[in-house]
């Protein structure tokens, strides 16, 4: 037992400022990833061609049944494997990415199919595609018919956006890390990380209430 | 009706007392100071528009509110006594045993069978024999009855049913007042009779009795005096005869027409 | 895909699988004791341990269980707390998930309807019995369903205590593909593992949906 002395992390600041910069940055661009590829999956699975739609749904399978470390290790070792070599950043915000857009896809699949299907007849009526149908009318009111539980999924990528510090990907938890390498203060470090990703996860619950509140004034 | 025991009440004390009753929701003040005195076998019926107070004045008496100001009395023990936490749950507890409830939506208990229903109450909280209260959930089924519905679930009645068990569950306390409050309300037209059919029978054994309703028909028959609530003061209050027939007030008037019209 | 290979491996991914089932099965006891204990303090009449309940499902809910993980096993040491990874591992994650399924447990008791506690309260029930005889039974059965969700997310999140070298299915899958360079056939044996688990996991609690909340 050596006593805690948090006075040690006032060195370490800018360190540990560079990795929460990063944990936004990481959060910020997989969360853009999980909505976009969920859209992309929930399209491809409700109106793709039936060749993409068995894929599709074994490859959500597979995201949904297996942890998110196991799916980095996968994206960060096996990329290598078939010749494409991607910084760990990439793997990290790419595997981060693809597991929320599945769970955001399972949202959206139903945030689609809910939506009323006279919207359908009636954009078509207009004069537009099924594509543009989906693009311009379809899809926007999904959006925001499941902005809560998509927007408790980006919460929830922000706490396991710490997972890709396991491949090295620079991040809070690795500045934490660097720091406890030269002082040997784990306690304080990871507290002080806890208490960090608390008040982000306070920062993204705040700006997510934001969009819900938009989100409702639309109606 | 009831006119003998009206007499052999009248020199005890009533068996419930609101005095100068006072509840407010936040800004909304929705009970005024109400005053109420109902003595053992009276049948009270109170009538009024929808947030008159009615049914606060009702919940209060035992309790379900809380009064911001004034007492309320049952069968000699005030009910809101200025205890708090531990001591406050015990009397509460005890003073409610006192009393029946019935709920306009019945509130039957889903995971218990009707027998379950009528026999919980018994036999945790008076320690009752469980065949004992078998046989006074019986006898109790029987006068609403629904004996042969004893083993089955709640969700296998209809609401006319569910009421008339809710009916024996709270007898089986063996109160000393039955409050019901607008407990034909939620029910399709052709299931009211059976509910009334079962608290005018009530009313023949001269329980005590304190019934919101907004069917004016049922409380001219069945009360031994009517409140006509508004706003949340006591307008008027007298005999049903007088009440409908002859309203002093013109606010009583004008919900009477609106409402004895259809 | 190299068949062979995932054949040799697989016992030893079955030995790594009995690891991560085993501190499934301790986390999830754990948690649950946890949860309990949390929504009773959630529901008391004691302000302050409404607080503290409160505090607990917010502190563990807004930050990384990872971090929860290296704080007790790593920074334990430093405050008199020496667990074995193990031991931190199945604490850690325990009382994690402890505070989900608190929440899961506090959405199923408010999810009753408000009548039922009424109906007891105005029979004589105190709060106590209302809660044990009335609310309760019937919060179970609501509860069954986010409880599985909350386990199988259990299941997946045991992978963590990789990190803190417990020797489970996603600690041997890492080492294998150190050792072998074939990430793809690595991870379908231990993806297979998983989904195995997680799936026979949701019949158990298809099984105790059918069994109790049909009813």
């Amino acid at each position: 037992m050596q006593g805690l002395d948090f006075s040690v992390v006032s060195s370490y600041l800018d360190i540990i400022w560079v990795g929460v910069w990063w944990t936004a940055t990481i959060t910020v661009s997989a969360s853009l990833v999980s909505v976009l590829g969920g859209i992309l999956l929930a399209v491809a699975v409700l109106h793709g061609p039936s060749a993409l739609r068995y894929p599709m749904r074994l490859f959500s399978w597979i995201f949904m049944g297996t942890p998110l470390l196991l799916q980095l290790y996968l994206i960060y070792f096996g990329l290598v494997q078939i010749g494409i070599d991607i910084p760990a950043l990439a793997a990290g915000i790419i595997g981060l990415g693809l597991h929320f857009a599945v769970y955001n896809a399972d949202i959206l699949r139903a945030g689609i199919t809910a939506v009323d299907m006279g919207q359908t007849e009636g954009a078509r009526t207009l004069g537009f595609s099924r594509l543009q149908t989906l693009r311009y009318v379809i899809v926007p009111q999904a959006l925001l018919n499941t902005a809560p539980p998509i927007g408790g999924n980006l919460i929830a990528l922000l706490k396991e956006s710490a997972i890709v510090s396991v491949i090295g990907v620079t991040e809070l938890v690795h500045s934490a890390q660097l720091a406890i390498s030269e002082t040997y203060r784990p306690f304080e470090f990871y507290v002080i990380a806890a208490v960090l990703y608390y008040v982000l996860n306070l920062a993204l619950e705040g700006i997510l209430k934001v969009i819900e509140t938009r989100v409702e004034a639309t109606r | 009706m009831n006119a003998a025991s009206k007499f052999a009440g009248a020199n005890d004390r009533p068996m419930v007392q609101v005095i100068d009753a006072h509840k407010s929701f936040g800004a909304f003040e929705i009970l005024k100071g109400i005053n109420l005195s109902v003595n053992k076998g009276q049948i009270v019926a109170i009538i009024g528009p929808s947030g008159s107070g009615k049914s606060t004045l009702l919940r209060s008496i035992n309790h379900l509110e809380a009064l911001n100001k004034g007492e309320v009395w049952v069968d000699g023990i005030q009910v809101n006594r200025p205890l708090t936490g531990h001591a406050f749950e015990q009397h509460i507890n005890s003073v409610r045993q006192r009393m029946g409830m019935v709920f306009q939506h019945f509130n039957l208990f889903p995971h218990m069978t009707v027998g379950e229903n009528v026999t919980v109450g018994p036999i945790k909280l008076r320690k009752m024999p469980a065949a004992r209260a078998r046989d006074l959930a019986m006898e109790l089924l029987g006068k609403v009855g629904l004996q042969d519905k004893y083993d089955a679930y709640p969700s296998r009645l209809s609401g006319g049913q569910k009421q008339r068990v809710a009916i024996a569950r709270a007898l089986a306390m063996e109160p000393s007042v039955m409050l019901f409050d607008e407990a034909t309300s939620a029910l399709d037209p052709e299931l009211v009779d059976e509910v009334n059919l079962v608290m005018k029978q009530l009313a023949s054994e001269h329980m005590t009795m304190i019934i919101v309703t907004h069917e004016m028909r049922f409380a001219s028959e069945v009360a031994d005096r009517v409140l006509f609530m508004d706003g949340g003061i006591v307008v008027e209050e007298g005999p049903p005869s007088e009440i409908f027939s002859n309203p002093r007030m013109d606010r009583t008037r004008t919900f009477l027409k609106k409402h004895l019209a259809g | 895909m190299d068949f062979g290979l995932m054949a040799r491996i697989f016992p030893f991914f079955l030995e790594a699988a009995l690891v991560t089932i085993e501190l499934s099965l301790l986390s999830l006891a754990l948690g649950l004791t946890v949860a309990a204990v949390i929504t009773m303090f959630r529901l008391s009449r004691l302000r302050t341990l409404r607080a503290i309940g409160t505090l607990y499902v917010s502190l563990m809910r807004g930050t990384p269980c990872l971090i929860q993980l290296f704080i007790l096993y790593f920074g334990g040491p430093q405050i008199g707390i020496n667990l074995s990874p193990f031991a931190a591992g199945a604490i850690g994650l325990g009382m994690n998930i402890g505070a989900y399924m608190a929440e899961a447990m506090r959405g199923a008791i408010l999810a009753v309807d408000r009548g039922q506690t009424e109906a007891a309260r105005v029979l004589g029930f105190s709060r106590f019995e209302t809660m044990r005889i009335v609310v309760l039974p019937q919060a179970a059965k609501l509860m069954i369903r986010p409880l599985g969700v909350n386990a199988v997310a259990l299941v997946k999140g045991t992978a963590l205590v990789s990190t803190i070298s417990v020797v489970d299915l996603t600690y041997t899958a890492q080492r294998f593909i150190g050792s072998t360079y074939k990430p793809f056939e690595i991870f379908a044996v231990a993806a297979i593992l998983y989904m195995a688990m997680i799936y026979a996991l949701s019949k158990v609690v298809d099984f105790l949906d059918r069994r109790y909340a049909a009813a």
